[in-house]
């Protein structure tokens, strides 16, 4: 087993479900945010078999909004001087750009080719609405 | 303040908003002749990019009727769409010659596209199924000339209630003034959808019949809003054919109705309203077709800040 040096300050975001990792790492940005930064793949896993996990060293700066939506079941835990000092789970976002993308084939988003895909959650609910066509979409 | 603004869905502008056009829209229409030059030496534009003569005639004798003047495509082969230009591009290359634009496109969301990156006034003229909010401004200034009110009205509604997005805008345009009730007549197939009775305000009060007789319930009307059952929401002619003739209003039918009913209907009619109405001073949808022209001249006023 590949073993990882565990951090002492930062993020640890644990229970990704295995193969969604790299997709993960990129929507955050990581690849390109200048951090140091551990993606680790197929990390074997009592609960889910194998699973992957992403280590963000010195930073908890790192907009982890749309995780709820790209990996509901993931956990977050904030590190300090090598102890977690806070562990929570992901809430579902209020607003996402680009994440996700309307199937209404008769929205304006499937032919203007520059525009951002805009959904925005009802209240109290895991549905969003594509800000142009109103068109809702389970998650 | 209406100037500059966009009007992309019917509650763009609240109902204060709403009845400063409808008030300037009344000058208008009681002295037409006043307003001529309000709108000279500025150009509208009408970006058309799927056919509706109808609306694109009211939206351009509005303007001419203020002094101003058009532009634009009335359909798509002929201009810049046909070459692909986005949306985007298109309004921001408008923007450069005409002081307001005024769009219509099959694609649902394609107003709110263009607003987004318009520095002048848009006026969404229908996104596909999507909104139409100069209809249902129409439609309250044709209730409110007639009736000087929307408090305590009884709407009715009757035909094709599930399809019909002028229907269901009006329904939400009317909930927002205090006191209105609906009585919505329709076939079982053709109700008004649950979404929009879940979004109506507490203590509306909407009454639903269904499969009966129109004129069993137009003596509780004041207001009669007609529709027609569109043959291209339906998969089978079968359908088709037995619903479009269930609610045919006709001077037996009216004679059950109060004597200050007013009876309106986005037009075109297809059969759902005899022709021996139209001479009942009740019938208002011809008129109503002006009032809509008067109201689009009060709008365009109103967004270029000139009135
Ligand atoms: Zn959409």
């Amino acid at each position: 087993m590949i073993t990882v040096a565990s951090i002492q300050n930062g993020l640890v975001i644990d229970h990704i479900p295995a193969g969604k990792g790299l997709k993960i790492f990129y929507h955050l940005g990581l690849d390109s945010a200048n951090l140091q930064t551990a993606l680790i793949m197929n990390v074997p896993s009592n609960k889910m078999g194998s699973k992957d996990m992403i280590k963000i060293e010195n930073s908890d700066d790192v907009n982890l909004d749309d995780l709820g939506i790209l990996a509901p079941q993931a956990t977050v835990s904030v590190i300090r001087r090598g102890k977690t000092v806070k562990k929570f789970s992901l809430t579902l976002p209020e607003r996402v750009v680009n994440l996700l993308f309307c199937k209404n084939p008769r929205c304006v988003t499937t032919v203007e080719q520059q525009v951002d895909h805009v959904f925005v959650r009802l209240p109290g609910s895991s549905s969003y609405r594509c800000k142009y066509c109103d068109h809702l979409l389970a998650v | 303040m209406l100037k500059g603004r966009h009007l992309i869905e019917p509650h763009d502008f609240t109902p204060a908003e709403m009845e400063e056009i409808f008030r300037l829209a009344e000058t208008m229409a009681a002295s037409m002749g006043d307003f001529f030059s309000l709108c000279r030496g500025m150009i509208m534009a009408t970006l058309f990019y799927e056919p509706s003569t109808r609306t694109r005639f009211s939206f351009e004798a509005a303007m001419y009727r203020l002094g101003g003047q058009v532009i634009g495509f009335a359909e798509p082969n002929s201009s810049s769409v046909a070459k692909g230009e986005s949306i985007a591009d298109t309004i921001r290359t408008v923007a450069c010659y005409a002081d307001i634009a005024v769009m219509r496109h099959p694609k649902e969301g394609s107003a709110l596209v263009a607003a987004g990156y318009s520095p002048i006034p848009v006026i969404n003229a229908g996104d596909g199924g999507h909104h139409h909010p100069t209809q249902t401004l129409t439609d309250l200034f044709t209730i409110r000339h007639y009736k000087q009110r929307f408090e305590g009205l009884t709407v009715g509604l009757c035909g094709d209630l599930k399809f019909g997005r002028t229907v269901h805008s009006l329904i939400q345009a009317m909930a927002r003034y205090p006191g209105v009730r609906f009585v919505c007549v329709s076939p079982g197939e053709l109700t008004v959808p649950d979404y929009i009775m879940a979004g109506l305000p507490a203590g509306c009060a909407v009454e639903c019949v269904v499969d009966q007789p129109l004129e069993q319930h137009i003596g509780k009307m004041d207001i009669l809003y007609m529709t027609r059952v569109q043959r291209e929401r339906f998969f089978n002619e079968a359908d088709y054919l037995r619903l479009k003739d269930c609610y045919i209003l006709d001077r037996r039918v009216l004679s059950r109705a109060r004597e200050d009913l007013i009876v309106m209907h986005p037009l075109p009619r297809v059969n759902e309203i005899a022709y021996g109405v139209d001479d009942d001073r009740r019938a208002v949808y011809f008129p109503q077709a002006r009032l809509g022209m008067i109201a689009r001249m009060a709008l365009i006023a109103k967004l270029l800040g000139v009135s």
